[in-house]
């Protein structure tokens, strides 16, 4: 081969490992947000309560994943169920939550996140029923949580008897309860929400599949000024 | 080509380096040591905290001199030695040097001393601070005194603490998929998102997880200790001063791995009896339904022996402490 030729080799190599290391940073830095943001904002007048509406299905039934256990959100200006874990809210607000839980329950991995915390007036509500504290050991368990770490909100969500709704979204004629709570955004910034029961079935110790991808059991609440 | 009086000039280019050598490295590590060094991360919020500041600041001020001598021998060489000065003398250290018997007694002497030295003063460090804030495993060799018995009292549901008493405070560390809970044994038991610690306090970590390795790390406290079901990883420390610092988990655990982490307080003894009554008792609802306090859970509460969470079932029950689940009738 020629000087020029190995010249060229050399640089067309060198190209390929810049663009290869370039791809993947980019991909590492770029944060993997399936389906958008659902934006609250502007839903409510300066200084109201934004309502949050949400629910929990043991099996989405439907998308890549149709089996696993998901979280599905009410669109505000649509009123439609979406499949979306990032929700864009506004800061120093108080958000009204509504959880229509459609899911089974079992006892707790660690009873700690039986305790309603970090919600105003430290308590929530169960079919209209205020509670603060719920014995996973007793009746049908808890299915999930709804907890925001960094703001050490955390709520159980206890289980419903009987056969759960099988394809999201889910509809009152199936089993389910019906919690809600109350908390207050902080200042803007990005703060990550999760489930803290390890409910990915077939996951060893439950904790890959619907409980380590985005878009599932855990996502984003961007909260803006 | 040197010049023929190059023995002389190296003579005095060496007795030149040295004294150059000296005077700039004293100057600079008393200014690092008394300008740089209180300052130095991690602080002095705790004993293994401060130790490890003054681990940090002896290793820089020996390192200093090192580096100052290097950049001095560069500057020697790029400025006096270099060959394309006609005039430029032989190097010190250059090929005369070459089986010098003086040279190389004092260099393996000298490189001897500073590693042995540092080999040794490393050791002592890490005796006289319990393991200096790591995790030690489940049967620390090193420990303070009370520990043992601390130990005892907490497993056995009878442990107290109250200020000035100089007991040891065991705070368990327990790591989840993603967020460290904290269970204060000699206080009913109860769990608590929030890390409180009481100053003046010798206290002892013990560190675990429910699922996956984790690793507790609180920088600010100088403690840094691997997180792993089914073990209780011991660490010591004792708090020194009022402050607040990080806790951060320390082994990719995860997609939320990055967002594992939370922040403590070192307060006042009467402060901290004040939080840790009231946390006892606003909390005492959930405790009673927490497992009876173990250094370990079994992290498979939701799942069957094998680790998986089943479908549609919370059985077999495993024999061992089970972390919150039903218990086998």
């Amino acid at each position: 081969m020629s000087k020029g030729g190995r010249l060229a080799s050399v640089l067309g190599l060198f190209l390929v490992v810049v663009g290869l290391v370039v791809w993947a940073v980019a991909s590492l830095l770029t944060p993997g947000v399936p389906g958008g943001v659902v934006n609250f904002t502007n839903t409510q007048a300066s200084g109201q309560p934004v309502h949050l509406t949400v629910q929990t299905v043991g099996s989405i039934g439907f998308g890549a994943h149709p089996s696993w256990v998901s979280y599905l959100v009410k669109d505000p200006k649509t009123g439609k169920w979406v499949h979306d874990t990032s929700w864009e809210l506004p800061a120093n607000t108080v958000i009204d939550m509504t959880v229509y839980q459609y899911d089974s329950g079992s006892p707790l991995r660690n009873q700690e996140w039986g305790q309603v915390q970090g919600t105003i007036g430290h308590s929530a509500t169960l079919n209209g029923q205020s509670f603060t504290s719920y014995n996973s050991n007793t009746g049908n368990g808890v299915g999930h949580t709804f907890a925001i770490p960094s703001l050490n909100v955390s709520v159980p969500l206890v289980g419903v008897s009987g056969n759960p709704c099988a394809v999201a979204p889910c509809h009152f004629n199936s089993p389910h309860n019906v919690e809600t709570f109350s908390f207050k955004t902080p200042g803007p910034g990005s703060y990550n929400w999760q489930c803290f029961v390890p409910c990915a079935l077939g996951y060893i110790f439950g904790n890959g599949g619907a409980m380590s991808t985005q878009n599932y059991m855990g996502g984003e609440l961007e909260v803006v000024s | 080509m040197a010049p023929e009086n190059s023995k002389e000039s190296g003579e005095n280019d060496f007795r030149r380096i040295v004294t150059i050598w000296i005077v700039v490295s004293v100057v600079l590590d008393l200014l690092y040591w008394f300008l740089v060094g209180p300052h130095v991360p991690p602080g002095r919020m705790t004993s293994s905290a401060k130790a490890n500041q003054l681990d940090f600041n002896v290793l820089f001020v020996i390192a200093l001199p090192v580096m100052v001598g290097v950049w001095e021998w560069l500057a020697y060489a790029g400025l006096r030695w270099n060959v394309k000065r006609k005039d430029a003398p032989e190097s010190v250290g250059g090929p005369s040097a070459a089986g010098n018997k003086r040279t190389e007694f004092w260099w393996i002497t000298v490189t001897s001393v500073v590693v042995l030295f540092l080999a040794v003063y490393g050791t002592i460090e890490l005796y006289a601070g319990n393991g200096s804030g790591g995790g030690e495993g489940p049967n620390p060799i090193l420990q303070p005194a009370g520990a043992v018995k601390a130990e005892a009292a907490a497993l056995a549901g009878t442990g107290s603490w109250s200020p000035n008493t100089n007991a040891v405070l065991p705070v368990q560390v327990i790591a989840q998929q993603w967020k460290f809970t904290y269970r204060y044994p000699t206080f009913g038991g109860f769990e608590s998102p929030y890390l409180i610690l009481p100053a003046n306090t010798q206290i002892e970590f013990n560190v675990t997880s429910l699922d996956v390795i984790h690793s507790f790390w609180a920088y600010q406290l100088e403690v840094k200790a691997d997180a792993n079901p089914m073990v209780d990883n011991v660490a010591f420390t004792k708090t020194e001063q009022l402050g607040s610092f990080e806790v951060r988990c320390s082994e990719l655990c995860g997609i939320w791995h990055g967002a594992m982490f939370n922040s403590g307080k070192v307060v006042s003894e009467s402060a901290f009896m004040t939080w840790a009554t009231s946390t006892e008792a606003a909390n005492a609802a959930n405790t009673k339904n927490l497992p009876p306090f173990a250094w370990t859970y079994v992290p498979d509460a939701n799942g069957a022996a094998g680790g998986y969470y089943p479908d549609g079932g919370v059985t077999p029950y495993s024999p061992v402490e089970i972390y919150g689940s039903k218990q086998p009738s």
